[in-house]
């Protein structure tokens, strides 16, 4: 039983980290008053880059560099469309995201002509897991040695990448002018305007950051966790890390224990001990759908507030103008 | 000109320039892959319009889009972004499915009311909880009906391999219903008037969709209902100063989407294929908003939008076929560039434009 948890909690870490990096993605955006659906353009189009680029260099570091790119040219057109020009942000937020669903896979077919599949990485140009220093030492001790081997060890660096973007996020919102600049443009963008800040550079700085995370989200998907490219790989998971964000209030903390909620919920599906106690209870097939929908219905449930209330950036959603 | 025509003739020309810009650069994108873009337009016109069994696929298409493209407009209309036809879709034509399964040896003239129905309650209900949601909870609609597209495709994985699928059948499909309840397609319709023309897909709902594109425009600009909803949309404090009540109109706006969008279970399953089988709606919701946004919201702009994305979708088809190096999925890809130029991007030239039609607006004066 208590094996069993550690794992669980271990399958929970690595399924949780493309919630993870595309929810900071998504603080940076929405705390800038910048509306971010388009987080599952950003993860598809990330996750396909980089596992074209890793295929073609056959370094999942050229791979991940790839895909940060394509994550900065999609929050770029989200930019100019919504801060630029001002249009209907979650429009914009959606025609990136089918955009990124049509494009993935129409290059895919060209490229490898194999029904909108990449080719699978070999273990070089893949993340692999790491294996931290006394972890094999240290396994026999009771408790913490066993946590510190199965848990806390043996991951790739994107997991202990995107665990660090957490800190580092809160930093930078909370801590650092920049932070008080982002916070303050989605709160207030007219009372910034006034002390001389540039409203629309701070909003492109945050999207700039925030495609490089959703970017990186999706080169998790298919370089570390998969080791290929499928299409609609991403599966709901960016609108996922965007309810988590919501639940989370916007900060990065409370944002990433959303997403190891959700990812729990993942993590128990793929165990076939946790199917075996509750066989008797209801059917397995019905089981398997039961579970496989959770996470979308638990989403709805807590987007509904029944879970806390969410107080979202005052500016959320309103494009700038000076004039008015 | 008066002030109105020359509105009306601005916004036409900015239509049509967002949706040559979005061509262009697709057109670029086929480029890159090293085919020629002339040749990919001549296929897809030739394949959409170029002997009768293409025309009949190409409006068997359209038939679909004008459905989710009208869901796409009332919520719209409503102030709301509705993405979650295809769930809504799903589901309505489920209930269409199972109705037909059930009454196989009824008439159609009695089957066909029940099928509209069954498919207003059904994605109707589909709709209305997030417009519940959003209502009562202030739940984006766009995440709440993204979930419920993903919550609906996992309710028909599971019905179609373990609960309909006869037991000896490997594909995860429910068995054909009976002839009776099938609804006429277009050569057996022409056939009546002892016209012959080659068997498509194309069906009677195709009339259908026209009666609903009519409803809608009724609906939305000449009864009171459709005042409130516009209201609602354009201006939600004004609409509770007049004692509209926005949650209500809300909720109605994603009921009536949710309907529409099910009526594109009664074009596939009563229409075509006879069996409920999986995914069958793919990718028609989401185009469905494209569909809507080309077209202005209006009617007659989501008929001639229909048509466009049915000429897209049979030319692709089409295009897919004869050059294997691109792919189906293009037509999504034009999709999200309609959507970006037509949507989020509608007004990139519309001063230039606006500036140009006065121009010439004074000289004819």
């Amino acid at each position: 039983m208590w094996n069993d948890l550690i794992l669980i909690l271990d399958g929970t870490l690595r399924i949780s980290v493309p919630f993870v990096l595309a929810a900071m993605g998504g603080i940076f955006a929405e705390r800038s008053g910048v509306i971010d659906f388009g987080l599952e353009g950003k993860m598809l189009g990330g996750a396909f880059v980089a596992a074209t680029v890793a295929h073609w260099t056959q370094s999942a570091w050229w791979g991940l560099l790839g895909s940060i790119g394509i994550g900065i040219i999609f929050s770029m057109m989200h930019g100019y469309a919504c801060v630029t020009k001002r249009g209907n942000q979650v429009v914009s937020c959606v025609a990136i995201n089918i955009f990124a669903m049509g494009l993935t896979v129409v290059l895919a077919n060209a490229w490898f002509g194999m029904g909108g599949t990449t080719p699978q990485l070999p273990k070089e140009a893949r993340f692999l897991p790491i294996e931290l220093p006394f972890a094999e030492s240290l396994r026999d001790v009771p408790i913490l040695g066993k946590i510190y081997y199965e848990l806390i060890s043996g991951h790739n660096i994107l997991v202990y990448i995107a665990f660090l973007t957490v800190p580092l996020t809160a930093w930078v919102v909370f801590k650092s002018s920049f932070g008080l600049r982002l916070r303050a443009t989605g709160e207030n963008p007219l009372a910034v305007d006034t002390t001389g800040i540039s409203v629309t550079k701070i909003r492109y700085q945050a999207l700039l950051l925030n495609g490089m995370l959703g970017g990186m989200s999706g080169a998790y998907l298919s370089t570390a966790h998969l080791g290929f490219f499928v299409k609609d790989m991403s599966a709901g998971k960016g609108y996922l890390a965007l309810a988590a964000m919501i639940v989370g209030n916007w900060r990065p903390f409370y944002a990433m224990f959303a997403c190891l909620f959700f990812s729990i919920l993942f993590a128990v599906k793929d165990k076939p001990e946790i199917s075996e106690i509750l066989k008797d209870l209801v059917p397995v097939n019905l089981l398997d759908s039961l579970l496989e929908m959770s996470p979308y219905i638990l989403t709805v449930v807590i987007l509904a507030g029944f879970v806390g209330k969410a107080i979202a950036p005052k500016a959320i959603g309103q494009p700038f103008s000076k004039e008015n | 000109m008066n002030e109105r025509q020359s509105n009306n003739l601005v916004v036409t020309i900015v239509t049509v320039t967002n949706l040559l810009v979005a061509f262009f650069i697709s057109g670029i994108v086929i480029w890159s892959l090293g085919e020629d873009p002339w040749f990919a337009l001549k296929t897809m016109l030739y394949g959409a319009f170029g002997y009768e069994e293409g025309l009949g696929y190409t409006l068997y298409y359209t038939t679909n889009f004008i459905f989710t493209g009208l869901a796409f407009a009332i919520g719209f209309h409503c102030g709301l972004f509705n993405i979650g036809a295809e769930g809504q879709a799903y589901i309505g034509g489920l209930a269409v499915g199972l109705l037909c399964l059930w009454l196989e040896n009824w008439p159609l003239w009695m089957v066909f009311p029940l099928a509209v129905l069954v498919s207003i309650i059904f994605g109707g209900i589909w709709g209305a909880i997030p417009g519940y949601l959003k209502a009562r909870h202030g739940s984006h609609e766009v995440v709440t009906t993204i979930m419920f597209n993903f919550i609906a495709s996992v309710i028909m994985v599971y019905l179609l391999s373990h609960v309909l699928r006869p037991p000896k059948e490997m594909s995860p499909e429910s068995r054909d219903f009976g002839e009776r309840v099938w609804i006429p397609q277009m050569h057996e319709i022409f056939d009546w008037f002892g016209i012959e023309i080659t068997q498509t897909p194309l069906n009677g709902t195709f009339f259908f969709a026209l009666l609903c594109l009519l409803l809608v425009w009724r609906y939305v600009w000449y009864t009171s209902w459709g005042y409130e909803l516009r209201t609602v949309g354009t201006n939600e404090s004004a609409a509770i100063y007049a004692g509209i009540s926005v949650s209500r109109n809300i909720i109605l706006a994603m009921a009536i989407c949710g309907g529409l969008s099910g009526f594109v279970g009664i074009n596939e399953i009563m229409g075509s294929s006879h069996r409920i089988m999986l995914n069958f709606q793919a990718g028609i919701g989401f185009t469905g908003i494209a569909v809507s946004l080309i077209g202005r919201n209006h009617p007659l702009g989501i008929l001639l939008a229909s048509l466009l994305f049915g000429i897209l979708y049979q030319g692709g088809a089409e295009l897919s076929f004869e050059v294997q190096a691109i792919d189906r999925h293009m037509v999504v890809l034009i999709q999200g560039l309609v959507i970006l130029f037509a949507g989020a991007l509608e007004n990139l030239f519309r001063p230039q434009i606006e500036q140009i039609v006065k121009h010439f607006a004074h000289r004819t004066l």
